[in-house]
């Protein structure tokens, strides 16, 4: 009984870890990005909420909480709260089985090891659970018993849909090319100790799984489905209070999560580049080395997720025929040719030729 | 007739195999924005830190007390006859015995209200004042979420006692030196004779 | 790990859990007025069936199906419903002739399949249970070995099935 107890202690740390330290990085996400939009266009950011307006992320959530909630009087109620939590749920559940770092080593000799769960399909239970998170978007948008919100929600759904397509394929031929594992953990482990980051092999797939990834979060240049211009609000049109704001949180955490998933499947994740691993290899004790690489992969995370947010401070969004077009047109037929490309090289690689 | 040299023609004309990778234009886009991170901000820090104004700033009016303290404003109406906004009303009385400490002539201003929503800063009610009696200083107008607070009346206008607003930046001595000679072309708009052939 | 759960009796609980939930969730796919009620308890009811999946150890199939039938066909039906106005005032109402054929063809179809559970006490595995067939490489092996034929021969049906709902959303070319 005491394993299965250590065994659910540790679970249970793992996971209260990963949910705040997800939240957290999510509430700083929207003050990096709009300190991030403020040094693009020349002014300042938030600054007057705390030191560099580091208090902002909880303002914002305490207006948030005690705004007036609204539920709209002829949708359905049950539906209506489902659709944000749905969505929330989904974000959080996607961090399960992301390595996070080397093991620890405990006093007692056991391994500590920094992922929630390491699945053998890994990949595949990523891709299931954002395939869900269509239906709280879509749910919510149709609870909401207005037209501009169904419509928000059916361009999200027919987007994540079109776009996941594209997504899975990269992700086969990633997975073909590192080695044939869907854990994300061996993966990652395939990318150190002298291996090289999988985008080396995979650019292609890496602009093809980043591009789905901004058409997933539904992030500029893919907001249509929240497109204030043409469709107020999109599917959070009759949403407020913090149910409003899940959904908007829920965005910062998936783009989090897909920042964490690119920067550990194609950019080594906590392996370190060989001549900083130098530096540190065998002078520092183990679990050291091991913080130094979750630090690594933090850094990287960090560069993916500002690189979401000067695309959206740059560019505009796409027309929603020019968002299907990229979809189906260009990005299915070119990790198609990716993927063979992939087969084939990797039949070399293994001699089949 | 051209304005500036970045317009361009419309064209429909089919995009080049580059236009169509959209990547390379994306990376243009995001070189522009990111060149940004490295240049100066265009803001200020305004409530901690305030740009420099011009020394003859126009700003919320001021109606003068005389050394004595009492009000300088005869209520004569020049003001509202100059003004192009129409911005300015107000309501005459007679001053009582016991008074005279209050207002410096027979006649003050009961009323005096200034809309700052119309008013348009101009000045000219300070160059029509007869006697020294209104200014525009260089505070700022506050915001309000009423139209009726734009309304200034007395209460706001009039200068405190133990609170006298400094107007010396605006009335240099060689402004007010000019503001005497009426005979100048300029002054003389507001001699009287000239403001009846005003066209309304 | 996952011999571990599949001695203790906890799987035998949710395995009743899991079936309770995926019945009551079928019937009320049939019960429910609103159709979109109806398309949320079949998703509901394809989760549960992805629980059965894991509790036989094939986690490649439980992902699967999420993301095949859950994540992708039922998002297509919700979003035809959600475009379609359904109202319970649009309702036509059915003829009684429609109702008793409904009821008849229904009642056959529990007819035949309590028929063909009567016997199923008696049946004997055909092997012993091999709790690591649902892995993904175990099955990716049989696919393509033992079973490539069918499997090839499944992946031109889809692209036929592909290719004539192409051919019927077509716009008929300009006469």
């Amino acid at each position: 009984m005491l394993i299965i107890w250590s065994f659910i202690i540790y679970k249970a740390i793992m996971c209260v870890a990963v949910f705040a330290v997800a939240l957290g990085i999510a509430a700083y996400s929207t003050w990096w990005e709009r300190k991030f939009a403020g040094l693009l266009q020349d002014r300042y950011g938030p600054k007057r909420a705390g030191p560099f307006g580091l208090l902002q992320p909880l303002a914002d959530g305490g207006k948030l909480f005690f705004k007036e909630e609204i539920i709209p009087n002829v949708s359905n109620k049950f539906l209506f709260i489902l659709g944000p939590s749905l969505v929330m749920i989904t974000a959080l559940m996607t961090g399960a089985v992301i390595p996070w770092g080397r093991p620890l080593h405990l006093d007692n000799g056991d391994l500590f090891h920094l992922q929630i769960t390491d699945l053998n399909i890994g990949f595949l239970y990523l891709l299931g659970v954002v395939s869900v998170g269509v239906y709280g978007i879509m749910i919510g948008g149709w609870a909401s018993n207005n037209k501009y919100a169904l419509l928000g929600a059916i361009r999200a759904s027919s987007q994540m849909i079109s776009y996941e397509v594209a997504m899975g394929l990269a992700v086969v031929a990633l997975i073909i090319s590192s080695g044939g594992s869907l854990s994300l953990n061996d993966i990652v482990t395939a990318q150190g100790d002298g291996g090289v980051a999988n985008v080396c092999w995979q650019p292609l797939g890496f602009i093809i799984f980043f591009v789905c990834a901004l058409a997933e979060t539904n992030r500029a240049p893919f907001d249509l489905p929240e497109c204030e211009a043409e469709l107020v609000g999109g599917y959070h049109t009759e949403y407020s209070s913090m149910k409003l704001g899940l959904f908007l949180f829920a965005e910062y955490i998936n783009m989090f999560i897909s920042s964490a998933i690119m920067a550990a499947v194609y950019f080594g994740g906590y392996n370190m580049p060989e001549w900083f691993e130098n530096l540190y290899r065998g002078s520092v004790s183990l679990d050291t080395f091991a913080l130094i690489g979750m630090v690594c992969f933090v850094a990287k995370i960090f560069i993916f997720i500002s690189v979401f947010m000067w695309i959206r401070w740059t560019i505009p969004r796409f027309r929603y025929d020019q968002l299907m077009n990229l979809g189906w047109k260009v990005l299915i037929p070119l990790s198609l040719l990716n993927l063979g490309i992939t087969a084939l090289v990797q039949a070399w690689r293994n001699g089949l030729f | 007739m051209q304005l500036t040299n970045r317009s361009r023609d419309v064209s429909n004309k089919e995009q080049s195999f580059m236009e169509k990778l959209y990547l390379p234009g994306l990376l243009k886009g995001m070189a522009i924005t990111g060149s940004h991170l490295f240049k100066k901000r265009a803001t200020i820090d305004y409530p901690d830190k305030k740009r420099d104004i011009a020394a003859v700033y126009r700003g919320l009016h001021v109606l003068k007390r005389d050394e004595n303290g009492a009000e300088r404003c005869t209520a004569c109406g020049m003001c509202a006859v100059a003004c192009p906004a129409e911005a300015i009303t107000m309501e005459s009385a007679e001053r009582k015995k016991g008074e005279e400490g209050l207002y410096r002539e027979e006649k003050y201003a009961k009323i005096y209200e200034i809309n700052m929503l119309r008013c348009i800063f101009c000045g000219l009610c300070e160059e029509a004042c007869p006697k020294e009696a209104i200014f525009l200083t260089d505070r700022l107008v506050p915001t309000e979420f009423e139209r009726e607070d734009f309304i200034y009346g007395k209460d706001k206008l009039v200068e405190k006692i133990d609170k006298r607003i400094d107007v010396s930046a605006r009335q240099t001595p060689e402004v007010l030196e000019f503001k005497k000679i009426k005979g100048l072309k300029h002054n003389e708009l507001f001699e009287g004779k000239k403001i009846s052939d005003k066209k309304h | 790990m996952s011999t571990l759960l599949l001695n203790i009796p906890v799987t035998q609980y949710m395995f009743y859990f899991l079936s309770f939930v995926a019945i009551l969730c079928g019937m009320m796919v049939v019960i429910s007025k609103n159709p979109i009620h109806s398309i949320l308890y079949l998703i509901l009811t394809f989760f549960s069936i992805a629980g059965h999946y894991l509790l036989l150890n094939a986690q490649f199939l439980a992902v699967v199906h999420i993301i095949v039938y859950a994540g992708a066909i039922m998002v297509l039906f919700l979003y035809v419903i959600m475009m379609m106005n359904l109202n319970e005032k649009d309702e036509p109402n059915k003829k009684v002739f429609l109702k008793i054929a409904a009821v008849g063809s229904a009642g056959l179809l529990l007819l035949t399949l309590v028929g063909s559970l009567k016997g199923a006490e008696k049946m004997v595995a055909a092997a012993p249970l091999n709790t690591n067939v649902g892995l993904i490489k175990n099955l990716g092996q049989t696919l393509f070995g033992e079973f490539l034929f069918p499997f090839e021969i499944s992946s031109i049906l889809l692209l036929a099935a592909m290719v004539g709902a192409i051919m019927i959303g077509k716009k008929d070319p300009v006469k």
